[in-house]
């Protein structure tokens, strides 16, 4: 309202050349490249966008990158919530230390993640050839894919929910407490709640990130077509063999998905603000 | 019904919150714990909740020692200085919460919650979240959550604490009104003076974790038993004096007071005056002062005073139909008298009495 009454100020010359370069930045770095990308992916029509596509091979990369990116959040929900709980609830010897590793997946390129992941579970190490022993397949299979990914994506939901749980009013446990509430039912209805928000955030977060991960994954599951091949490494492949239109076709489905997760993340920022005083 | 609270102490560290402290709540009784922040208060109330343990003592609800038992056993209502509603439910889920955990019926919890909400006077705020309520509202809300258990006492940790001062005082006059209706026993924590009194039945006054006395409103107000209590209970005027000829001597002054016998002549002693208990004469007489009126102050119901005596300012009340505004002047020659005045003979020395005033903000 005030806007309305008030005379609006005259933006001086100075402000006008910063806003303008600012939006000529972005322009840019963001908005053109993603138009180009868009335009030259429709060169061939619709159809042929779809048939790239909707390729065997690409489908099931585009699938297996969904698939293990969504049991990777599950596990992260929990594990980044309880790690954020540990950090901020209890004090222990190590805390700091342990705080401060947390963001080490961030910091460290994630190819030499795969390398750690490859020297610890690979088949000439002591784990991997116990596991294979075993049956179990961890390289070259999914379940090295849902490991990488749960390393490179673990600082989100942590560091998502810790300021929150943080600022978390603690009278209302206390107040739940007095009104005879067990500890499991203060932590799913009063708790839980409240820290939703920010756990979805991480999740969103950590999901976007492992649609595009493609470091670790090469290293610990390789590019096997129908069976450990991502959609990044489907991309890359595509890209290696002379076909960039079948790498535009999955990238414009990648950037399609990263659109939806920030569309995503606004809503949840808005829902979170909804009982905020 | 009862609460007792038995020798109980609490450390934080090497510091100690509470300290060997003992009383009783009867039946039906809203008892105010008055004290400084600080002062070991609402870590009694929290002891007696069960949202903290103490390390010594023990506390016994309605005969029942339950020392042991955790919060959710012990079945008392708690209300938070800042209301502690449940964000993200609205009012009526607010109200309902405890009745859920209990697994009552569906129709009975919507009645008890309709009886509830019309209670505390929030009709039509059913389906409003805490945000969209002002801080009286929400306290009420607190309020209505609490009673909806029906708990067998009902503790409230400086329930008007946050609240500004027109709705704290509706909104206490209302609680004691509450009360009065339901008879629930009921422990307030308060560093307002004029809350304990107006709305107590008994004043537990608490300084640096021990009681440092207790008794009805009245008792407490007009026989204070220590200078700190005179000095917390009510405004007052501190004044330095001594004991010279049987005569109470103001420091720095040639001026006389009254006379005394019972205090050796020489020493220092502190005289504590209610600004209620001074009036304002045109002629000396007994009990009098001279004084130069200073500042008269209109407060609506009455008015401030500040009188210099020889330097030193006094603060007197005067009600509001007695007083003859248009006879005095700023700067003019009067008398001060005292009806009532009590004595604190100062052998630890003034400088502890004056260092505690000092620190409750009484004095610079």
């Amino acid at each position: 309202m005030t806007e309305n009454i008030l005379p609006r100020p005259k933006m001086r010359s100075g402000d006008a050349l910063l806003r303008s370069a600012s939006f000529g930045y972005i322009g840019l770095l963001i908005i053109l490249p993603i138009t180009v990308m868009i335009v030259r992916s429709l060169q061939g029509g619709l159809t042929a966008l779809w048939a790239d596509i909707t390729l065997p091979q690409a489908l099931f990369s585009l699938r297996l990158t969904i698939v293990t990116a969504f049991i990777m959040v599950l596990i992260n929900i929990v594990t980044g919530t309880a790690t954020a709980w540990v950090l901020v609830r209890y004090s222990f010897p190590g805390k700091q230390v342990m705080d401060a590793l947390i963001d080490l997946p961030f910091a460290m390129p994630t190819i030499v993640a795969g390398i750690m992941l490859v020297a610890l579970y690979g088949p000439r190490s002591v784990i991997g050839s116990f596991l294979q022993g075993h049956n179990i397949e961890v390289m070259f299979n999914t379940p090295g894919i849902i490991l990488a990914l749960l390393f490179v994506t673990f600082p989100f939901v942590v560091r998502a929910v810790q300021p929150v749980l943080i600022e978390l009013d603690q009278d209302m446990e206390e107040a739940a407490k007095t009104l005879g509430a067990s500890s499991a039912t203060i932590f799913f209805r009063i708790v839980l709640p409240s820290l939703m928000p920010s756990i979805l955030t991480g999740a969103a977060l950590s999901f976007s990130r492992a649609l595009g991960e493609f470091g670790s994954i090469i290293m610990v599951a390789g590019n096997i077509p129908f069976r450990t091949q991502v959609a990044s490494v489907y991309i890359y492949g595509e890209i290696e063999s002379y076909n960039p239109q079948g790498a535009l076709g999955l990238s414009v489905v990648l950037l399609f998905f990263s659109f939806a997760i920030l569309l995503l993340l606004n809503f949840i920022q808005y829902w979170n603000r909804r009982h905020e005083n | 019904m009862t609460i007792a609270v038995r020798n109980i102490a609490k450390y934080f560290g090497s510091f100690c919150a509470v300290d060997n402290v003992s009383f009783n709540v009867e039946k039906g009784e809203l008892v105010a714990l008055l004290g400084p922040s600080g002062s070991g208060k609402s870590t009694i109330l929290r002891i007696i909740a069960g949202l903290e343990t103490p390390d010594r003592g023990e506390v016994f609800i309605t005969g029942r020692n339950v020392t042991e038992l955790t919060a959710q056993q012990r079945k008392v209502g708690f209300v938070f200085q800042h209301y502690a509603l449940f964000k993200h439910m609205t009012v009526e889920k607010n109200i309902a919460f405890g009745l859920e955990i209990q697994k009552r019926p569906r129709q009975e919890i919507a009645a008890k919650v309709s009886e509830l909400i019309n209670l505390v006077r929030l009709q039509g705020y059913e389906k409003h979240y805490p945000s969209q309520l002002s801080g009286g509202q929400r306290q009420r809300v607190a309020l209505a959550r609490t009673l909806a258990t029906e708990p067998a006492v009902l503790l409230l940790d400086e329930p008007f604490g946050a609240l500004d001062m027109k709705v704290r005082q509706n909104l206490a006059a209302w609680l004691k009104e509450l009360h009065d209706k339901l008879h629930i026993t009921s422990v307030f924590v308060t560093h307002d003076q004029s809350e304990a009194i107006e709305i107590s039945d008994k004043i537990v006054i608490i300084n640096r974790g021990r009681v440092e006395q207790m008794g009805d409103a009245h008792d407490v107000y007009e026989h204070p038993g220590s200078k700190f209590v005179a000095s917390f209970i009510g405004q007052v005027n501190v004044i330095d004096a001594s004991i010279l000829d049987n005569r109470i001597m103001i420091k720095d002054t040639r001026h006389s007071i009254d006379n005394i016998s019972d205090i050796p002549n020489g020493n220092d002693i502190v005289l504590l005056i209610r600004p209620e208990d001074i009036t304002l004469e045109e002629k000396s007489g007994e009990r009098c002062l001279p004084c130069v009126i200073k500042q008269i102050h209109y407060r609506g119901s009455f008015y401030e005073l500040d009188l210099d005596i020889g330097g030193f300012i006094i603060k007197a009340l005067e009600n509001k139909n007695s007083f003859k505004r248009e006879q005095w002047k700023q700067n003019q020659q009067a008398f001060m008298h005292v009806k009532h005045y009590k004595v604190f003979e100062t052998e630890e020395g003034h400088n502890i009495i004056r260092e505690q005033l000092r620190q409750l903000g009484y004095i610079e």
